[in-house]
């Protein structure tokens, strides 16, 4: 009887495979990147990956398209496009 | 030890070895948390004392503490029940073990701060144990023994138990206490690994977020599990609790003298010592009279009552309480289970706004039904009982 | 002061919650956990939080949420805190995480009773200034003249202050924080983390939905209140208030952009008439003036 439903357990994609909301998504010039980690700071879906080598990456898979990450880049290293 | 029905709930609390205990004052519970802030204040309690500003609070406070496996505590009455509904099912429906006294006190407005069990009967579809007690000792029991039930892993839900308004509440009477080695070994301390939820630092789980309508038929029919158990549970509860003490337990419902009963009254709670000693006189004068003292509400014991009423000639529920729109709360939910004939089954309206039922009463109520139920037929007759001699002021 | 290469990159706010983009308290969220660690129990009452977390089985939050009614963040936080405390379980943070309506309004009651008895625990009030998870109804936190479905003219009344509010209750430490500034953020859960007693952060968190902008400006409209003066970054602790970050050297008028530029950016001020944006400039010079004393006073 002590039935533990109704407990979640944490996993990536809780609310599905966001990634499929995007309209914009995001597309990185690595060779304007300074690695300054902006984006994975202001990013609100935990979606920018940081390498061993301080360089970042995006998860498409849950990548909304916010723009946040283009928005706050100093260098302009990162633009939005159309998705499809 | 000479002790009111709020102090016999202090106590055992105390000996249960509350935890957390948070609540908010309201005549007339304020003598249980006043007792157990005593307790806590001078150590003789080891817990957790929550001075929380409502009893919204009090019960938010009581189920969270619960589920970081803290055995919990609160009491309450009419406007602070009813103010703490929300939390009152957020406890039943979410399975957080704790347990709570009710003194029982009329609705407002206007104000009246006298016994009537509405407010306590109001709460019976959140998922709670309902008990009833009728004294000061029972009381007393009824603190220990909720624990054992809450926690029990056939249920796992939380339990709240009644007490009469002044007439239990503020009376004294001698209560015999248990030796705290005795309730130690009937009680064990809470097995937080058991509880439904349990937030644990070091196994982190979410609880409580959306389940939509796929899962949650699933989850509430644990719930109703939990309830096909209960009733066994309480009669070993009881029945442990009997071996323990070497003092009679009753589980979900108290038979007096119903064996060969023409008439029986159904009642609940203190004014039952009442009932007792009208069936005592009725009997002495050759009515064989008797009286089912439901002490369990919720799971409610329709089947068990109806044994102990068998065929008798005419039931008088008697319901200190009233479902505007339906009637009697205990009649309703008692005629369904009986073998007796709708129109002999008969509900008496007593005792709202704290008006005294009287040894007298339950005699002329037990009478009238005795009188009154051969010629009903399908009829079922519901009697506001003394309400035409007093009037309206 | 924290920088970025402070915050662990272990992640406890996982991909793939129910947020809209560009939310700023997903955002702030996530950076929260993060300083706080593994250690803390959430306790999140009806919010969009309660949305955000993801649908059961399933949660994007590594760290416990106990998800409890609108009204009940401070008090179920406190039964919490009395549940460790008396089981002998140390060194775990409880939160409260709650937006402005179970902050200032429905859960204001729980919140002062709490901070009366100086509890020992956090609690953030993630700031979007209406009711978002119902659709954007107005609430005690919408400021004058913003435009929510229950304040369709633009709001009369003005913003409850709660941090103020806050103040009056001499808890050990009131902050408030903007989801465009997470070090400043950081830096104050951080000190939170080493009071005992009710700690209190009032964190601004814009709403691309709610307050009608595009999602990419959402740390620009945050930076912009901040920035104008319309939000105000500081601390008060032991009865001094400091300014913080962005809000520091703002005392001086000239130094805050005018208020416009901040309404220009959100489409909930769209309806507002010259007059009525100069009377909110007005208002907030007004309030910098008050401030600027207490201020003064305090230190």
């Amino acid at each position: 009887m002590g039935e533990k439903i109704a407990i979640s357990k944490a996993c990536e994609g809780s609310s599905g495979r966001t990634g499929s909301w995007r309209v914009k998504s995001p597309v990185m010039d690595k060779t304007k990147c300074t690695k300054c980690l902006l984006c994975w700071l202001y990013c609100p879906d935990a979606v920018i990956v940081r390498a061993k080598d301080g360089s970042v990456s995006i998860n498409y898979d849950y990548c909304k398209g916010c723009g946040i990450c283009a928005e706050v880049c100093p260098a302009k290293a990162i633009t939005m496009v159309m998705e499809g | 030890m000479m002790l009111t029905g709020n102090h016999a709930v202090a106590h055992g609390v105390k000996a249960a070895r509350a935890e957390v205990v948070a609540a908010y004052p309201i005549t007339p519970q304020t003598q249980i948390v006043e007792k157990l802030a005593e307790f806590v204040s001078s150590g003789d309690l080891r817990a957790r004392y929550i001075r929380v500003e409502s009893e919204h609070s009090a019960m938010s406070a009581c189920i969270s503490s619960e589920a970081c496996g803290a055995r919990s505590f609160t009491a309450t009455s009419s406007h602070g029940l009813a103010y703490m509904n929300e939390m009152v099912f957020w406890a039943g429906m979410g399975r957080f073990p704790l347990t709570m006294a009710v003194v029982t006190r009329t609705m407002a407005p206007p104000w009246n701060i006298w016994n009537e069990h509405t407010d306590l009967l109001a709460q019976r579809d959140s998922g709670w144990v309902i008990l009833m007690c009728s004294s000061a000792q029972e009381a007393y029991d009824t603190a220990i023994q909720a624990f054992r039930v809450a926690e029990d892993d056939r249920v796992l839900q939380p339990v709240m138990y009644g007490l009469d308004a002044f007439s239990l509440s503020h009376t004294a009477e001698d209560v015999d206490l248990m030796d705290q080695k005795a309730v130690d070994e009937y009680l064990p301390p809470l097995d937080a690994s058991k509880l439904p939820v349990h937030m644990d630092p070091d196994r982190p789980t979410t609880y409580g977020n959306m389940l939509g309508p796929g899962s949650m038929m699933e989850f509430r029919y644990v719930i109703r599990e939990a309830f096909a158990s209960s009733k066994s549970v309480i009669k070993d509860a009881a029945s442990f609790y009997e071996k323990a003490t070497g003092r009679q337990q009753v589980g979900l419902l108290e038979d007096y003298r119903c064996r060969d009963a023409e008439v029986v009254a159904v009642a609940i709670g203190a004014s039952c010592g009442d009932a007792k000693d009208a069936v005592d006189s009725m009997r002495e004068k050759g009515i064989r009279a008797g009286l089912v003292r439901l002490k369990a509400i919720r799971p409610f014991p329709g089947v068990e009552a109806a044994e102990c009423i068998g065929n008798a000639k005419a039931v008088a529920v008697v319901d200190r309480d009233y479902s505007f729109g339906y009637g009697g709360i205990l009649h309703g939910e008692l005629a369904q289970f009986l073998k007796v004939p709708k129109g002999r089954v008969r509900s008496y309206i007593a005792g709202l706004g704290g008006r005294d039922i009287t040894v007298k009463d339950f005699e002329g109520i037990m009478t009238d039904a005795l009188t009154k139920a051969e010629g009903a037929g399908d009829r079922v007759d519901e009697v506001w009982w003394g309400l035409n001699e007093r009037g309206l002021p | 002061m924290l920088t970025i290469k402070d915050l662990p990159v272990e992640e406890y706010l996982l991909p793939g919650t129910a947020a809209c983009p560009g939310c700023a308290s997903a955002l702030s969220l996530r950076i929260a956990l993060k300083v706080l660690g593994p250690r803390t129990i959430f306790v999140i009452p009806a919010s969009c939080t309660s949305i955000i977390q993801g649908y059961c089985p399933k949660t994007s939050s590594r760290i416990p949420f106990f998800n409890t009614a609108f009204a009940s963040t401070a008090a179920s936080a406190s039964g919490m805190v009395a549940a460790l405390q008396i089981k002998g379980v140390e060194g775990v943070n409880v939160v409260g995480w709650a937006g402005d309506g179970g902050t200032a309004d429905i859960g204001i009651q729980a919140l002062s009773g709490a901070a009366e008895r100086n509890e020992n625990f956090i609690y953030i009030c993630y700031d979007n200034e209406a009711y978002m998870n119902t659709g954007t109804q107005g609430s005690g936190s919408t400021p004058r003249g913003a435009v929510t479905t229950t304040t369709l003219r633009g709001k009369m009344e003005r913003k409850k202050n709660m941090p103020e509010i806050m103040v009056a209750h001499q808890i050990p430490f009131v902050a408030t924080a903007c989801a465009s500034y997470p070090l400043d953020f950081a830096e104050k859960v951080r000190r939170a983390m080493s009071i005992r007693g009710l700690k209190y952060i009032h964190l601004l968190s814009p709403c691309p939905p709610g307050w009608r902008f595009q999602a990419e400006k959402s740390v620009e409209v945050g930076r912009l209140a901040v920035a104008t003066g319309a939000w105000i970054l500081y601390e008060w602790r032991d009865g001094v208030y400091t300014l913080t970050g962005a809000s520091r050297g703002l005392l001086n008028k000239g130094a805050r952009r005018p208020l416009r530029e901040y309404l220009a950016l959100q489409g909930r001020y769209s309806r507002l008439s010259a007059e009525e944006a100069k009377s909110l400039q007005d208002d907030l010079d007004k309030y910098w003036e008050t401030f600027a004393s207490r201020l003064e006073k305090s230190r």
